[in-house]
């Protein structure tokens, strides 16, 4: 049979390309916070409580996209998922972006007090992170199942370098009151690192969904 | 990062106005058959570059609706209008008015594809004779294939020009004759139920192309079909009874229409 385009596919590729500038800048904004930590820069921590805007108005005009695609075009099978898939994703990515900012904050605050000690784990969950993340947008754009099952492996891996982080700082807590305060922005910082592995895994689980429609979720 | 980058749909607001002119502009429309009045008050304005869909139930008026834009009601006995019809300014209704040349500018699609018994070329190329738009026999046939491949049908054909047009199948007949239709370059293009007598497949060729033309033609489509409308329509007009219940942008229409009676349409909770 003749295959001809349909302007339908043209959205769709359109909506996808959207998602990925969305994955973008969150991915950006990760760094940036996580950056901003380890090198003490207080500008950049104030650059990226500042700059949620692009991000916000991307999470509206993707809902915006999807809904009117499913309003319009009865979207079916592989489209119906990949669309569906697109507004869960987009949720995720919103909310990655709004990590960034949480850990900014935390940042904001560390940085009034000095180092508790040299960072090691919080950086390398910070890169486990951001390839998770990025993995999982890969995946996405390749419709590639083996990489999105690889992002939910590395999850187990961030969640055990968030429960290791937090045991070695209630050590320093423990031994002087005066870091307390200053660890705990820390364990707060590997917390939300942690809860954006968990919102590249939701992209990940919905990856396969897209592509092979099984549902891997609560396995 | 802060620039917005691409500026909100209007979706959500739904009262943006069609950023193209006004090609066709309704004012106070009644029309009759005999005693019998089918059609109530409609105003309406319908823009150049986009694809304009009439739903409603059956009876409510839309074909009738439809006819009166190319003054093809005229051919019924007892019929009548009132109000005022324009495209681009022109009362299509006034005294002076040429029908035959009203028709040249304003084609019409219908349900059922009618080509002539004639060979494909030939289907095409009759418009342009009648209407003496071709002169040499080179310029004839620059003109045909040109509609034929506007209308999407041209690869498909090019190598049996000669043969009968009664020989192709439903969905590409239907195209032939929207190549006929385009042959006479018209500026609005009506087009009632033109895939309703289709498969799917060749129901989306005719969506694509209608997507497709609306760049060169105002286009004007009627459909009992829903989904269609939403999928090749910018605008979408509602009727029932005899009356344009609402009309506006088609993604507003199937997603926050204004007037209940639209929603339980819609959403199929109708009577």
């Amino acid at each position: 049979m003749e295959r001809h385009v349909r302007h339908f596919q043209d959205e769709l590729d359109e909506l996808k390309g959207r998602l990925l500038e969305m994955g973008g800048l969150a991915e950006e904004r990760l760094r940036a916070a996580v950056r901003s930590v380890v090198e003490r820069d207080t500008a950049l921590v104030e650059r990226v409580l500042g700059g949620d805007f692009a991000i916000n108005q991307l999470h509206i005009e993707i809902d915006d996209r999807c809904f009117k695609l499913l309003a319009l075009h009865q979207p079916m099978a592989v489209d119906l998922r990949a669309i569906v898939a697109a507004v869960k994703i987009n949720t995720d990515l919103e909310r990655v972006g709004d990590l960034a900012v949480n850990i900014a904050e935390a940042v904001r605050r560390y940085l009034q007090h000095p180092a508790v000690k040299e960072l090691i784990d919080i950086p390398k969950m910070a890169e486990l992170a951001q390839v998770m993340l990025r993995d999982s947008l890969d995946a996405f754009v390749r419709r590639d199942v083996a990489l999105a099952q690889q992002v939910l492996e590395q999850d187990d891996e961030l969640d055990h370098l968030k429960t290791k982080v937090f045991r070695e700082l209630l050590t320093y807590m423990l031994r002087d009151a005066s870091t307390i305060e200053p660890a705990l922005d820390l364990i707060l910082i590997s917390r939300h690192l942690e809860r954006i592995g968990d919102h590249a895994t939701n992209v990940a689980e919905d990856v396969i969904f897209m592509v092979s429609a099984r549902d891997v979720r609560h396995q | 990062m802060t620039t917005l980058l691409r500026p909100l749909s209007t979706m959500t607001t739904g009262t943006a106005r069609p950023a193209t002119p006004v090609k066709i502009d309704v004012q106070g429309m009644n029309f009759y058959y005999g005693a019998k009045q089918a059609l109530s008050d409609i105003t309406i304005a319908l823009h150049a570059n986009l694809v304009t869909a009439f739903i409603g139930p059956s009876g409510c008026g839309k074909s009738t609706f439809l006819r009166t834009l190319n003054r093809m009601n005229d051919i019924i006995p007892g019929t009548r209008v009132e109000g005022r019809v324009r495209i681009d300014g022109e009362d299509i209704y006034a005294a002076s008015t040429d029908v035959v040349g009203l028709r040249r500018r304003v084609g019409m699609v219908f349900q059922k594809s009618n080509p002539f018994p004639k060979s494909i070329f030939e289907n095409v190329a009759y418009g342009l004779r009648i209407n003496n738009l071709a002169k040499a026999r080179s310029e004839m046939e620059g003109r045909v294939e040109e509609s034929l491949k506007a209308a999407a049908i041209w690869d498909e054909v090019k190598d049996r020009l000669h043969e009968s047009a009664q020989a192709l199948s439903g969905g590409q007949q239907q195209r032939l004759c929207i190549a006929r239709a385009l042959a006479i370059q018209p500026e609005i293009l009506l087009m009632d139920e033109p895939a309703s007598a289709l498969d799917p497949i060749a129901t989306q060729r005719i969506e694509e192309l209608i997507y497709q033309l609306k760049a060169s033609y105002t286009i004007v489509i009627v459909t009992h079909n829903m989904q269609q409308a939403a999928r090749v329509s910018d605008q979408t007009a509602f009727f029932w009874l005899g009356r344009l219940v609402e009309s506006g942008p088609t993604a507003t229409i199937f997603t926050n229409p204004a007037e209940k009676l639209t929603e339980d349409y819609v959403t199929g909770r109708f009577g």
